[in-house]
């Protein structure tokens, strides 16, 4: 493929992700299938076959939990380590996902993000990578696939600096098997923003060391104490990570959030992921009109920045938060951690679900969503495209005791 | 260029996302923006599978589904009865259709009732793929015959995307499949002006 | 005049260090230059069988590497009786991740020690039979076709200790575990299909399978050193009672382990790439009710209810393994 890097190409968002992956340098790779990060790992699979990976160890494995707890082994024993997987998967290895977290092993996993089952669905939500949402990995979410490379590469040094794993977030078919323009990273670039892996703690003959002894009641509580307390300060690191990735590559991406026109708007929409595109077109459309409406693309999900997002908040009379997971009993993740942070600030707040299972989310839904936002006549609680015919047939045929006939 | 939306239609394993990456890249080594996504579903060979391509020489932001094409591709003629497959077409959208029969027999006149008969192209792709490259797999001369009747494209530019993405005889015969498509078409096809 | 050979048969694991013996043949641990790889100050109970095997084990290893070795070790008693924090009782460099996962973490140990041109310092993993056959047999089972380059041992005390003495796919029939009650009409465990881990090892075709007990540490050793010679996917299965669980005395717990070998209950062999190569011979075979009658786990066996069916059917399996691995003289 005569994709040169430094230098634009049309590629597949998986392909340049992996190009990402490569130039950083890992020295274990390790990943089990899923769609639909497959193409990322086949990549990969290939380059280590065609000695392009220098001593990159690829372990092709027998189930996800079994990928990240090779990557365990291999970043306790101090070298770089990555994985990817996408719904089942992610929750498949979640066990591991908390240990990664608790003893600090700063591993770079990509999540395709894909709906969770059941019902089986292979395609994009963001219901996985939000059901670990506290499991103490830093989550960063790409906008598009310069963005979702990119952030790769922060990732690792990142995770290196503040000894945390790492989640890039990368909408599944919108993003992984989409093709567009993107500039593959040059590893020169990318040697002198990411140097080696210099671990806090490893393995090693020299030192003889026990990680991973179990803590009583006695010491717990202040481990668990010491890990949030660390997981809140990489707000500060993430946001100067991306600073220096900008002044170094010349492009822009990840940091905590991202303005679109709203500094000063009135309505302020607020998303993750890929969505934002289709939201900057539709804020474009609507600001023609005259509307004074903006978006703030949030690129780091956790650790959430609140205090920060409230301060960029302060002109807005309202929120509108689009968002690609919903959950029983909690509704939408997003949503919720916005409301926090806005907390008696007297911004009016909108929860507005869409995209679940990869439905498609249009940009003439949201014009309409978004104007009775401005307009107040949204309802606090909203669905992009339900279909709404079907949801009252069926809860009419449930409530009169006869569903499933 | 302003924006251009195109859908393709086919079935799991006729090659079309392999068409749409191939037009992003065509639009690509052009200058201008090409963003393609795909739209399946588990299933392996078979199953009704469509591909969007938009381009632009803006950066394209948006990802949603191609709603109202500009050109539609339709790779298996067996989906011209279904009505999503005509979906949301503008007026003066084209419309290219792989199949060995007439634009008559098809018999989809209800769906294309307001579009200009001249922007209506039928081409034996799968024919011509037979002929060239030994395999039923029409992709390519529907890229080359999109290129002749939008005249968005200059053919070299699809050539070059072929070759990109098959090497060898591969490439060569599926680029003499896109040529043949090319030149059926160039001669009977109205152009776009830019 | 006629000279007679004197036969020693104080030897082996009868004895610790016999003077009389080629100082080769005494064990490491009998003098004060063992490594103590798994050193005292542990919280195991007294007369468990595991810390004897793994203290033998490792530092054989530690032995025969010059002290170059990562060790994995799977949760259970073995690591929680060990690494209290902030205490350890390990010289090693070791590395506890989760349950189910040690035989992947030890893969990932491998596959950054040859990324980092460091193959020479060699990986041993760990576990319990818990998490051995049941609930890591998966991430087992991949290492193995892998053959990724570690050695693992099971500690097989026959069922899930650390968290209360359950039943687990190695615990035998007719034992009475927390969850295979001494209750209703077919108290103990089941005469189900048992999991020969041993063998399920052998049908990867592994370069290495050895069944090892701490009865024979001697044995256990030389097959560690056997082992060690040999890069790939290692398997050796040690039995080890558990005076607490198995309802014995402490004082008995090297008895007991002699007994079930010797009753044919515990065959020992080794086998490489899936065929045997050699089995440790019974001198004398004992009937199995000698080994049950000391554990508690298998009173409802003996007494008022006896069940000479239940006895019957054990016996029968000792008899199928010395068949099969050839464990009397007289079968050659």
């Amino acid at each position: 493929m005569p994709s040169q890097p430094g230098k634009p190409s049309q590629v597949e968002g998986s392909i340049a992700i992996a190009h990402a992956i490569a130039a950083c340098r890992p020295e274990v790779i390790c990943a089990y299938p899923i769609t639909p990060q497959t193409h990322i790992v086949e990549a990969l699979a290939r380059m280590a076959r065609l000695e392009q990976l220098g001593n990159c160890q690829y372990v092709n494995v027998e189930s996800e939990f079994a990928a990240l707890s090779v990557c365990i082994g291999a970043s306790a024993s101090g070298s770089r380590a990555y994985t990817a997987t996408s719904s089942q998967g992610l929750l498949f290895m979640a066990e591991a996902v908390y240990n990664t977290s608790g003893m600090r092993l700063p591993v770079v996993m990509t999540i395709g993000n894909r709906a969770i089952g059941g019902p089986i669905n292979i395609w994009n939500d963001q219901s996985d990578s939000m059901a670990l949402r506290d499991a103490g990995w830093i989550q960063l979410h790409a906008e598009n696939n310069q963005e979702a490379a990119d952030l790769h590469i922060q990732a690792f040094r990142l995770a290196e600096q503040v000894n945390l794993p790492v989640m890039v977030c990368v909408d599944g078919f919108l993003l992984t098997h989409a093709f567009e323009q993107i500039t593959l990273t040059d590893q020169e670039k990318t040697d002198a923003f990411l140097p080696p892996f210099e671990p806090i703690q490893a393995l090693n003959i020299e030192e003889p060391m026990s990680i991973g002894a179990m803590v009583g009641p006695e010491a717990f509580m202040e481990v668990r104490y010491l890990n949030a307390s660390q997981f809140d300060e990489s707000l500060e690191p993430i946001q100067s990570i991306s600073e220096e990735f900008a002044a170094l590559f010349g492009r822009s991406s990840g940091g905590l959030f991202e303005h679109y026109h709203s500094e000063a708007a009135q309505t302020v929409v607020i998303a993750l992921g890929s969505v934002n595109g289709t939201i900057k077109d539709v804020v474009d459309n609507l600001r023609d009109e005259g509307a004074s409406i903006g978006s703030i693309k949030i690129s780091a999900y956790r650790p959430f920045p609140a205090a920060q997002l409230r301060e960029a908040l302060s002109q807005a009379e309202r929120v509108i938060v689009v968002e690609k997971s919903f959950f029983s009993g909690i509704g939408g993740p997003l949503f919720n951690d916005v409301v926090r942070s806005l907390e008696n600030s007297g911004i009016a707040h909108y929860s507005v679900i869409g995209g679940l299972g990869g439905r498609a989310i249009l940009k003439k839904s949201l014009i309409e969503i978004f104007r009775n936002g401005m307009e107040e006549s949204l309802e606090p609680l909203s669905f992009i495209d339900l279909d709404q015919k079907v949801i009252t047939r069926e809860l009419l045929r449930q409530r009169a005791g006869s569903h499933g006939k | 260029m302003n924006l251009f939306e195109v859908r393709i239609h086919g079935r799991g394993g006729q090659g079309v996302l392999s068409a749409a990456e191939m037009l992003s890249v065509a639009v690509f080594l052009e200058g201008n923006f090409a963003q393609a996504i795909p739209n399946f579903g588990s299933e392996r060979m078979g199953a009704p599978v469509r591909a969007y391509c938009r381009f632009s020489d803006r950066e394209i932001r948006s990802r949603e589904p191609v709603i109202e094409p500009n050109a539609l591709i339709i790779q298996d003629a067996t989906l011209i009865n279904q009505a999503e497959t005509f979906a949301g077409i503008s007026d003066d959208a084209w419309v290219l259709i792989n199949s060995s029969r007439d634009l008559e027999e098809l018999g989809i006149e209800r769906y294309i009732r307001n579009i200009s008969p001249a922007r209506i192209c039928v081409v034996d792709a799968t024919g011509l793929a037979r002929k060239h490259i030994g395999k039923p797999i029409p992709n390519a001369g529907l890229l080359g015959g999109f290129a002749a009747i939008t005249g968005l494209l200059k053919f070299e530019s699809v050539e070059q995307a072929i070759m990109q993405k098959f090497s060898g005889p591969v490439g060569k015969g599926n680029v003499k499949a896109a040529l043949e498509a090319y030149s059926q078409l160039v001669a009977s096809a109205e152009h776009a002006s830019a | 005049m006629t000279t007679s050979t004197v036969e020693f048969h104080q030897t082996g694991d009868l004895t610790a260090g016999n003077r009389l013996q080629d100082e080769q043949q005494a064990s490491r641990q009998s003098t004060q230059q063992r490594f103590n790889s798994l050193t005292a100050g542990h919280r195991a109970c007294q007369g468990c069988g595991e810390a004897l095997g793994a203290r033998f084990a490792i530092d054989k290893v530690m032995e025969l590497t010059g002290d170059r070795a990562f060790v994995v070790n799977a949760t259970g008693c073995l690591e929680v009786f060990t690494t209290p924090f902030p205490e350890s009782s390990w010289n090693v460099p070791w590395l506890h991740s989760l349950f189910g996962n040690a035989p992947a973490v030890a893969t990932g140990v491998a596959a950054a020690l040859r990324a980092q041109g460091k193959s020479d310092i060699r990986v041993v993993a760990q576990g319990g039979d818990g998490s051995t056959v049941d609930i890591g047999f998966g991430a087992l089972s991949g290492m193995f076709e892998r053959n990724d380059d570690v050695l693992y041992f099971c500690y097989d005390n026959e069922a899930y200790m650390n968290t209360g003495v359950q039943r687990s796919g190695a615990t035998p029939p007719m034992a009475r575990t927390a969850t295979t009650p001494i209750a209703g009409a077919n108290p103990g465990n089941p005469f189900g299909q048992g999991k020969n881990m041993p063998l399920i090892a052998m049908a990867h075709g592994i370069p290495y399978v050895a069944t090892a007990t701490i009865s024979h540490l001697r044995d256990l050793e030389a097959k560690v050193a056997k082992a060690m010679e040999i890069r790939g996917a290692r398997y050796i299965h040690i039995h080890v009672p558990c005076p607490l669980g198995w309802g014995s005395e402490p004082a008995d717990t090297v008895k007991l382990a002699r007994l079930a070998a010797e009753s044919g209950l515990f065959p020992l062999f080794e086998a490489e790439h899936g065929e045997v190569t050699d089995s440790s011979k019974i001198r004398r075979q004992v009937p199995v009710e000698e080994y049950l009658k000391l554990q508690r786990r298998y009173a409802h066996l003996f007494g008022k209810s006896a069940d000479a069916e239940g006895i019957a059917a054990i016996q029968k399996i000792a008899d199928t393994n010395i068949r099969r691995f050839k464990l009397l003289r007289e079968e050659e």
